[in-house]
């Protein structure tokens, strides 16, 4: 396989990589539960994002043929992250979380 | 294309196939007809479960608003990677109540999605008359100005895009 191809699925994996990585650190840093949950949301749908277009690119140059079924995976994901996170965040108002004291506006009873 | 009895989600047939397709990774006649025949088989012995769905007016317009999304959702994971990396005491979080006017079930799974996929807001609860979304942010200045954004960018292109009347 050429180097040129080489070196831009190197690059992409590296991309995704960083920001799975900073996904995590979200969820390592940040004050609490809810801020927390912004991370993996949204950090990481880039993160998977870079990984799934190293990977098109690969096996696209290697099999001298299209490869899209990676596009699923996004696909999969668009669906399942945000029904993950308001499930959470549903338990956690359930839960009565304790919230960063900075946070402005309070989430209602029901 | 008109639903029929024998064809019930012509939209989800035509999904149904290019999914197959894309799992398939390959294009040959068999996988096509294979395809297409799962593509109608599943909606027509599955649509006793289905809720009737909304719809579609402006097909274009709802694959130009899908593409403005991914394009957020791009700007969102910069802006968040930033917000995290930085000092996380400048950070203003908070709860936003946001007031929605559409009625139907897949339009507004769509709306809390897009506002979760997108910059520092995670939609975390609907109110149980449908009528209000509760919205938490990670930082954010000023909270009227968030509502009208949210309004504007998304609510209003998926109002136009299944028609449904804004009441």
């Amino acid at each position: 396989m050429n180097e040129w191809i080489e070196g831009i699925v190197a690059l992409f994996l590296l991309l995704g990589s960083l920001f799975a990585l900073v996904g995590a650190l979200g969820l390592y840093r940040l004050p609490d539960f809810f801020m927390r949950l912004h991370g993996p949301t949204k950090a990481t749908t880039l993160g998977v994002g870079g990984m799934v277009i190293a990977s098109m690119i690969y096996f696209g140059a290697r099999d001298q043929g299209l490869s899209l079924h990676e596009l699923l995976i996004t696909l999969f994901l668009f669906i399942t992250a945000p029904v993950s996170a308001h499930m959470l965040a549903k338990a956690a108002l359930q839960q009565k979380l304790r919230l960063h004291e900075k946070t402005r506006g309070r989430p209602w009873e029901q | 294309m008109k639903p029929s009895r024998w064809l019930p989600h012509p939209l989800l047939s035509i999904c149904l196939l290019v999914v197959w397709l894309l799992l398939i990774n390959g294009f040959s006649l068999g996988h096509l007809l294979l395809g297409a025949l799962l593509g109608w088989l599943i909606p027509l012995v599955t649509q006793v479960f289905w809720i009737n769905p909304p719809r579609i007016r402006k097909p274009i317009k709802l694959c130009l608003f899908l593409l403005h999304v991914i394009w957020d959702i791009l700007l969102a994971n910069l802006q968040v990677a930033r917000l995290i990396l930085g000092p996380s005491s400048r950070l203003r979080p908070a709860f936003v109540e946001i007031p929605v006017q559409l009625e139907d079930e897949l339009a507004l799974t769509m709306l809390a999605s897009v506002i979760s996929l997108t910059p520092g807001t995670v939609s975390a609860d609907l109110s149980d008359d449908r009528k209000t979304l509760l919205v938490h942010t990670l930082d954010v200045a000023d909270e009227e100005q968030l509502v009208r954004d949210i309004k504007a960018r998304y609510e209003a292109p998926l109002l136009e895009v299944f028609a449904c009347s804004a009441t």
